[in-house]
């Protein structure tokens, strides 16, 4: 059973966002992480870069795949987590915590409200697998 | 584990063998060529020495000819090929390599002949060029072929950049090409280079094309649909003359992904069903070697509309019956590869295709069908088939009833390696989850299907059986299981001095 | 039919056995009015000692007795005859893909050696395991250097390879990429003070040995466009020149992309080929085509396997790096078996004996009256003569004498008529070169 801290915020892309004033930490979820399998590359965007809410900001790579990561909120990258170069396997081992992906500006904190509680999400990812 | 299931293969000694900079010694030579025989200049009066090479080409290996002949021939003792047994590859089409097209590519006055000869000192090469453009044309029952791209995927590129071209000249290139769920991945790939963005076209619960769904997403937009027939599930599109006037109503064209054409050759004539450009796989269909991982060489057939816009040159067979280079084509795409293309697996398809004719191309292809029958009727009891019924050249299974075990599509195809055959393709179509698509080709004799067949049904008794130790596959090849996450997270793409170098390859670098 | 191992009454009792009748049921998914009803059209099979007098005559009427001096891309050196016999290997040459690795370590060990040498050769970081040819590897290295620098103008040399050019046209005409083509001066050469290099460029491509057979300066080039944060891309198309010249790996390139049908790959008429593609680690992720990587298994065991394949078409799809699947697999294996039976000796051998010989010719045709030298670069293998007549006539004069003397240039440089393109390597015989030079005279 996958791990869903309850202090997040969550997307229905898999992404986890934590949200402190007009800033955002945001990276994927343990579901995700699991689906995915061992992570070997995580393509990060520059500091400075802009993007729309669900706007792919990355991509995760697994050995034999790749996933888009999407922006749960409109924002710029103030912050980016250039550990997981050398160490991509943070994703897997510590999601919410060492596998933060990127640190942003939100351009309109109302939209956090919008986002999945981590009930909801586990809900969704319940009907999700029930399909 | 028992062994006594599996018949067609054992374990054997093989040569360990080092790299090749592992095995180098200072001194060694393997070459021969005549001494210099012009009077020598100074290299520093000839050339700036600014512009000399100053480190002896370090790193490269020194070595006799024995140790190239011993080191390559140990290197090859650890591959699989056609020639050991059968390749259940769906869609590639692994067939039998005929030693009689090697020695025909051999042929001096081909092997020789340098691109920029003039073509009146090159009459024979440019008759096989436009023979095999000629044969191919009479095979699809498209009138106007080029042989320059140098792969199936160039192909797709050469054909959608013609389809672009053409509809540029009309006024408006569009902006997108619809793709079924099921394609191959050179397909999407092939079109975003073209310049257009890739919308899926979802199919039909038996695998075939929605017409539905198709017309929903045709628009004014669509410059092409690309289509596989038959498609990845090895199904004939019963409607593809529909498809075509969905298609063509709106003013697009239809492209036919040729890969499968071992379904085909021989049977019907694709042009017949309205197509207007397909490639062909000349390393598929046509025999021509695989090489462990190339040469290929991707033909275009096109309609008489879009002969136009083929690359240049063209063949040319003028009255008096020479053949000449035109490059007078005004409306061409351009040109995807130097020379003329690669000349060499031209020779081989052409001579796959002569020592066939016409009632050998048939044969080839019933015998195709009947073969990817034989071992979907043999296998529907064990293994899942998301699609059932008669299929072409090529089955799908799924994983399905073995992953209550958990046991996947890889490890039944690791296992499949214990038991002596290379494993199906597993990664696509992507509408089947757990794929294990099997294309055994008209080259295999039933025997082979046999074993096969047997090996398949004993793997799903292991997965029921005894899972944990089925997953520990393959147990008896030089390797084992390697680590492709370790490989993918701190790649070693070269060697280099200092790297511990041993005999056996224990180290890790 | 010989290849088809299951003769008829076989094949009719395998129809019998899934319960069907006739080989005909087995088309009953293709409408009817789909169905061939007559043959193909390309008539009767032909037998094995039939096919081989039929293509025999073909290869017949092709002039390869010719003292051949004809270069632009394609190069004829000596072929150490072990190279066919290894690559004749069934195991070798009707082996599949390396996508199962524990059945492919022939493979895959022959392509990361193979890799290996390419960056040994020209210098560079990292190396993939083949792209079909040098035209497309470098188009190749154009679509690249778009994706890394974001940027899309690209300032081309007018003294790359003329049919590289026309395929990188083809390759970026629809992607919304403009190519500047900067004319070579007086030399032979680039001037890398007048590139028109800008913020907006992606990348300068240069050839070196150029088309005309001059060696550029790379190192001012490379600078020139480093300043501008553009990438050097340098083609090749005669990589034998690495034997003694500098590589470019070591003037500051950023892409290497061409050729390596120089290193024991038959002449055949123009393919197949194997394109070499190398660059900076840094780059790595952006490359196209395959890449093997050195891997172990569960035991501890070095063993090899295709890596970083989340680029490649077959995971990526429409975002790939490239569209490309196949390579040059075998190809790749002749080049790797010529660079180990030559090694580091025997390439700097041949490389030495290119040298030597064209300026020997190059040397002696200048001494003819009416002839020179028309380029003042430094030159490698291949130089470019001025005739006193147009270019096209002095060669077909020439094949009276059984001698294919080189390439007019006029044909790809409209201004030139009175160049003729002339390639020696270590397979001329003094004696040929002074039978052409007698020739010309």
């Amino acid at each position: 059973m996958a791990n869903t801290p309850e202090d997040l915020s969550y997307t229905k892309d898999h992404e986890w966002v934590r949200a402190k004033g007009d800033q955002a930490t945001v990276g994927i979820t343990d579901h995700a992480q699991h689906q995915l399998g061992d992570v070997v590359y995580v393509e990060l965007p520059k500091v400075g870069d802009k993007f729309e809410a669900s706007e792919p900001f990355g991509s995760v790579e697994s050995v034999k795949a790749v996933s888009e990561v999407y922006m749960p909120l409109g924002g710029a990258v103030i912050e980016v987590n250039e550990s997981l170069n050398d160490s991509p396997e943070q994703v897997n081992e510590d999601p919410y915590g060492d596998g933060w992906m990127i640190r942003i500006k939100i351009d309109n904190p109302a939209q956090v409200d919008a986002l999945l509680t981590s009930i909801e999400y586990e809900d969704y990812i319940k009907e999700e697998a029930a399909e | 584990m028992s062994k006594t299931r599996i018949k067609k293969a054992t374990t054997h000694v093989v040569q360990n063998e080092g790299l090749l900079f592992e095995e180098s010694r200072p001194g060694r030579i393997g070459y021969s060529i005549p001494r210099l025989d012009v009077p020598e200049e100074s290299e520093q009066r000839l050339l700036d020495p600014r512009l000399l090479r100053d480190d002896d080409l370090d790193g490269m290996p020194e070595l006799s000819e024995v140790d190239v002949i011993r080191h390559f021939t140990r290197l090859s003792t650890w591959n699989y090929c056609i020639d050991h047994g059968l390749y259940p590859l769906g869609s590639c089409t692994m067939k039998y390599n005929p030693r009689i097209n090697e020695k025909v590519a051999r042929i001096e006055g081909f092997a020789n002949l340098h691109p920029l000869t003039p073509p009146a000192l090159a009459q024979g090469a440019l008759e096989i060029v436009f023979r095999i453009e000629q044969c191919l044309a009479q095979i699809t029952g498209l009138p106007a072929v080029t042989s320059q791209p140098a792969a199936g995927a160039q192909g797709e590129m050469t054909g959608l950049m013609m389809i672009r071209a053409a509809l540029t000249d009309r006024g408006n290139p569009r902006k997108k090409v619809l793709i079924p769920d099921s394609a191959h991945g050179t397909n999407p790939a092939s079109a975003v280079i073209c310049g257009y963005s890739v919308e899926t076209v979802p199919s039909r619960s038996d695998g075939l094309t929605d017409l539905d769904e198709l017309r929903r997403h045709m628009s004014e937009d669509v410059a092409a649909f690309m289509l596989t027939n038959p498609n990845t599930l090895g199904k004939f599109e019963r409607n593809i003359r529909e498809i075509c006037q969905i298609v063509h109503e709106l003013g697009g064209f239809v492209y036919m992904d040729g890969a499968n054409m071992n379904a085909l050759a021989g049977v019907a004539k694709p042009a017949s069903f309205g197509i207007d450009v397909m490639h062909l796989n000349l390393h598929k269909t046509f025999s021509t070697p695989h090489g462990g991982g190339g040469p290929g060489a991707g033909p275009v057939a096109v309609t008489a509309e879009l002969e136009p816009y083929l690359p240049f040159p063209r063949v040319e067979r003028d009255e008096g019956g020479d053949f000449r280079l035109d490059f007078d084509r005004p409306k061409s795409v351009g040109r995807v590869r130097a020379y003329v293309g690669n000349f060499g697996v031209l020779v081989r398809a052409l001579a796959y295709i002569l020592t066939h004719g016409d009632p050998g191309l048939r044969e080839a292809t019933e015998t195709a069908v009947l073969n990817a029958n034989y071992i979907a009727e043999h296998l529907k009891e064990t293994y899942d088939v998301p699609y059932p019924g008669r299929v072409m050249h090529e089955v799908v299974f799924s994983d399905k009833r073995q992953i209550k075990y958990g046991v996947r599509n890889a490890d039944i195809s690791k296992r499949l390696i214990d038991y002596g055959f290379y494993p199906p393709t597993m990664s696509f179509p992507l509408i089947v989850s757990g794929a294990l698509m099997v294309e055994p080709t008209e080259t295999e004799g039933r025997e082979e299907l046999d074993l096969f067949i047997d090996a398949m049904k004993s793997i799903a008794a292991e997965a029921a059986e005894n899972a944990e130790q089925l997953k520990q596959a393959p147990l008896t090849t030089k390797v084992g299981r390697l680590d492709e996450v370790a490989a993918a997270r701190k790649p070693v793409l070269r060697w280099r001095p200092g790297a511990g170098s041993s005999r056996t390859g224990s180290n890790s670098a | 039919m010989r290849y088809i191992p299951n003769s008829p009454g076989e094949r009719r009792s395998m129809l019998a056995d899934i319960g069907l009748e006739q080989i005909e049921d087995l088309f009953d998914q293709i409408p009817e009015q789909l169905k061939l009803r007559e043959a193909i059209g390309i008539g009767d099979p032909m037998s094995e000692p039939d096919l081989l007098d039929y293509f025999r005559a073909l290869a017949a009427r092709n002039r390869t007795e010719y003292q051949t001096f004809l270069g632009a891309g394609a190069y004829s050196h000596y072929i150490p005859v072990i190279i066919d016999s290894l690559i004749s290997r069934a195991e070798f040459f009707t082996a599949y893909t390396p996508y199962q690795p524990e059945l492919s370590q022939g493979t895959l060990q022959y392509t990361f050696e193979f890799q290996t040498m390419i960056c040994q050769l020209t210098g560079m970081e990292v190396a993939n395991a083949s792209l079909y040819d040098g035209s497309t590897a470098v188009a190749e290295a154009v679509l690249m250097a778009n994706r890394v620098t974001r940027r899309s103008k690209f300032v081309v040399a007018d003294t790359v390879h003329p049919q590289y050019r026309e395929v990188v046209s083809a390759y970026t005409r629809n992607l919304g990429l403009t190519i500047h083509t900067v004319g070579h001066g007086e030399a032979g050469t680039i001037d890398p003070t007048s590139l028109g290099i800008d913020r907006d460029t992606a990348a300068v491509v240069v050839q070196s040995p150029n088309f005309f057979g001059c060696v550029e300066d790379l190192a001012a080039i490379s600078e020139a466009a480093h300043e501008a944060g553009a990438l050097l891309v340098v083609a090749i198309s005669e990589p034998m020149s690495l034997g003694i010249l500098k590589p470019p790996g070591a003037c500051g390139a950023d892409i290497v992309a061409g050729e390596t049908q120089s290193f024991g790959i038959p002449l055949s008429y123009g393919g197949p080929y194997c394109g070499l593609f190398a660059t900076l680690d840094k780059y790595v992720r952006q490359m196209p085509g395959r890449l093997v990587g050195e891997a172990q298994d569960g035991e501890g065991r070095r063993g090899y396997v295709l890596t970083l394949s989340t680029r490649e078409q077959h995971i990526r799809r429409e975002k790939a790096t490239s569209n490309i699947c196949t390579n040059q697999g075998l190809f790749a294996l002749m080049a790797t078996v010529y660079l180990s039976t030559m090694g580091k000796r025997g390439v700097q051998e041949v490389a030495r004996q290119n040298l030597q010989k064209a300026h020997y010719a190059a040397a002696q045709i200048s001494k003819i009256p009416g002839f020179e030298l028309m380029f003042g670069a430094p030159f490698f293998n291949e130089f470019v003569v001025r005739t006193p007549q147009p270019a096209d006539q002095v060669i077909i004069g020439l094949l009276d004498k059984q001698i294919i003397g080189g390439i007019g240039l006029e044909r790809f440089y409209p201004k030139l008529n009175d160049a003729m393109l002339v390639c020696v390597t270590e397979t001329a015989k003094k004696e040929a070169i002074d039978r052409l030079v007698s020739a010309l005279a």
